[in-house]
């Protein structure tokens, strides 16, 4: 048993993750959906400790998830998800072989960081955190050209990226599929009703949880949905750092 | 294949000189941006976010350089050279992690500052207000720190010792404010070197030549001004503005 555990831990990736951090559930969800060996080390981004000496050893830029294997570092989720789904030899509907399916989720990957990922942060920031957190009135004009947006970017999901499919590749989920779900779960954590009046998004989401495993995906969840209580009792100091940083990118 | 570009878009100049670089036989089809040609009935067809780049490969359309690079590099593996998109694990990952990073870091930032200095003027029909301006030059300087320090270290090349997609994807987008006159070469000898090993193994002609129009971008606000598309094309900028 001890040499089974020695190498199993020696082969266990580390995964430097805060579960407010929708890059960091997509990296989760996926290592244990597969049964990655994994080790979670937590990196509170509320107390700022993406800025300790020790993890800046890890990632210079600083941000979560990040992966050490061993000597290698590597930081970004696509990256990261891309690395382990090799190393590990996941299933192929995560990133298939073939040359189509494979586009189309790059094309997701790719398309994702400017749209659905900004807009929902945004809207999760604007609605939530600056507010209630760090004590500073959002403008509404600025809340609903968030929202709009964001509007817009859920319309492609579903009339570029969906279509008449089940997922986004097609019949399987993939990598595109989790790296979206979690990016619209941000805004929901916010209280934004994102699924109302969307049936074609709400049945593509209830598929996803149901490839995932809908107590895994709950349980990756359960921290950013949270939230909302959260912020009732949540020492607005620990953001003061950062404040003139998020005002300036998301006001 | 069809390339559906515009060379005023540093996306756009990625999958030209790649497809040129490694010999990928395509079709240009120029979609002129100033002249707003992405706003056209045809174009929505074939691509109804109206952007570029655009691949058609027969029936099979796609956007996104990053995926246009890599299906492109996938269906001529056998003729395309390893370095490009190493098959080794952990060399792939970090051309990966840059192709990642980039979007909101370099790219955005460089396409912010060329926006400001070439078109916010022609646009808003006013100076850009310094402040604006020097937080989007700072900004800018913090992702080419992080490319220094980070991405090339003390490598010849962001992935090792040749060039890979993560440099090709690079260079074009510093060279976007480069060609609004802002020299941000000056003062980075590291990175200056790192430019002179890219342009080299693209080919100095190739990488003059996709440069060729964003180099003239000074005509472009005039090009612009005599365009009667100008007033479509005036509400969308100015959202990227404000």
């Amino acid at each position: 048993m001890q040499g089974v555990c020695s190498a199993a831990a020696a082969m266990a990736v580390e995964l430097y993750l805060d579960l407010l951090s929708q890059p960091c559930r997509s990296v989760l969800i996926f290592a244990k959906k597969n049964n990655i060996p994994h080790e979670v080390k937590q990196v509170s981004l509320m107390d700022g400790e993406q800025h300790r000496e020790d993890f800046g050893k890890v990632s210079l830029i600083r941000k979560v998830p990040a992966l050490q294997d061993g000597d290698f570092c590597l930081a970004e989720s696509p990256a990261i998800l891309l690395y382990l789904a090799r190393k590990f030899k996941t299933p192929d509907h995560w990133y298939p072989a073939d040359l189509q399916q494979c586009a189309r989720i790059d094309e997701y990957l790719s398309w994702q960081h400017c749209a659905i990922r900004l807009h929902g942060s945004k809207v999760f920031w604007l609605k939530l955190m600056i507010p209630e957190v760090l004590h500073v009135e959002v403008p509404k004009e600025k809340m609903d050209a968030a929202v709009e947006e964001l509007n817009g970017s859920l319309k492609l999901l579903e009339e570029k990226f969906l279509q008449d499919r089940p997922f986004i590749a097609g019949d399987h989920i993939s990598l595109a599929d989790l790296v979206a779900i979690v990016e619209v779960m941000q805004p929901v954590a916010a209280g934004l009703d994102v699924f109302g009046g969307r049936p074609k998004l709400s049945a593509w989401r209830d598929r996803v949880q149901a490839a995932i495993g809908k107590e895994l995906f709950d349980e990756v969840h359960q921290t950013v949905m949270g939230s909302q209580e959260r912020v009732k009792v949540m020492d607005g100091s620990k953001l003061e750092f950062s404040k003139a940083k998020i005002l300036k990118f998301f006001m | 294949m069809e390339l559906y570009l515009d060379l005023h878009s540093q996306p756009c100049r990625s999958v030209f000189l790649f497809a040129k670089a490694v010999g990928i036989p395509f079709e240009f089809k120029l979609v002129e941006l100033s002249a707003g040609h992405q706003y056209s009935e045809e174009f929505g067809k074939i691509n109804i976010m109206r952007k570029v780049p655009v691949m058609k490969d027969g029936s099979f359309v796609l956007t996104e350089s990053v995926a246009i690079l890599k299906y492109m590099l996938q269906k001529h593996s056998s003729s395309v050279a390893d370095h490009w998109y190493p098959a080794d694990l952990q060399q792939r990952a970090c051309v990966n992690e840059y192709l990642s990073w980039q979007h909101m870091n370099l790219r955005a930032q460089g396409s912010k500052v060329f926006l400001l200095r070439a078109l916010f003027p022609v646009i808003m029909g006013s100076e850009v207000p310094k402040e604006k301006m020097d937080a989007a030059v700072q900004d800018l300087n913090q992702s080419l720190q992080m490319l220094e320090d980070k991405f090339l270290q003390n490598k010849p090349f962001i992935v090792g010792d040749k060039i890979s997609l993560a440099d090709l994807v690079a260079i074009v987008e510093i060279m976007q404010p480069v060609a609004t006159g802002l020299d941000l070469f000056e003062g980075r000898p590291k990175l200056t070197t790192w430019r002179e090993r890219v342009k080299k193994a693209i080919g100095e002609k190739l990488f003059a030549e996709a440069h060729e129009v964003i180099m003239k971008v000074g005509s472009l606000p005039q090009k612009m001004e005599n365009n009667s598309n100008l007033e479509l094309l005036k509400p969308k900028f100015q959202k990227l503005f404000s």
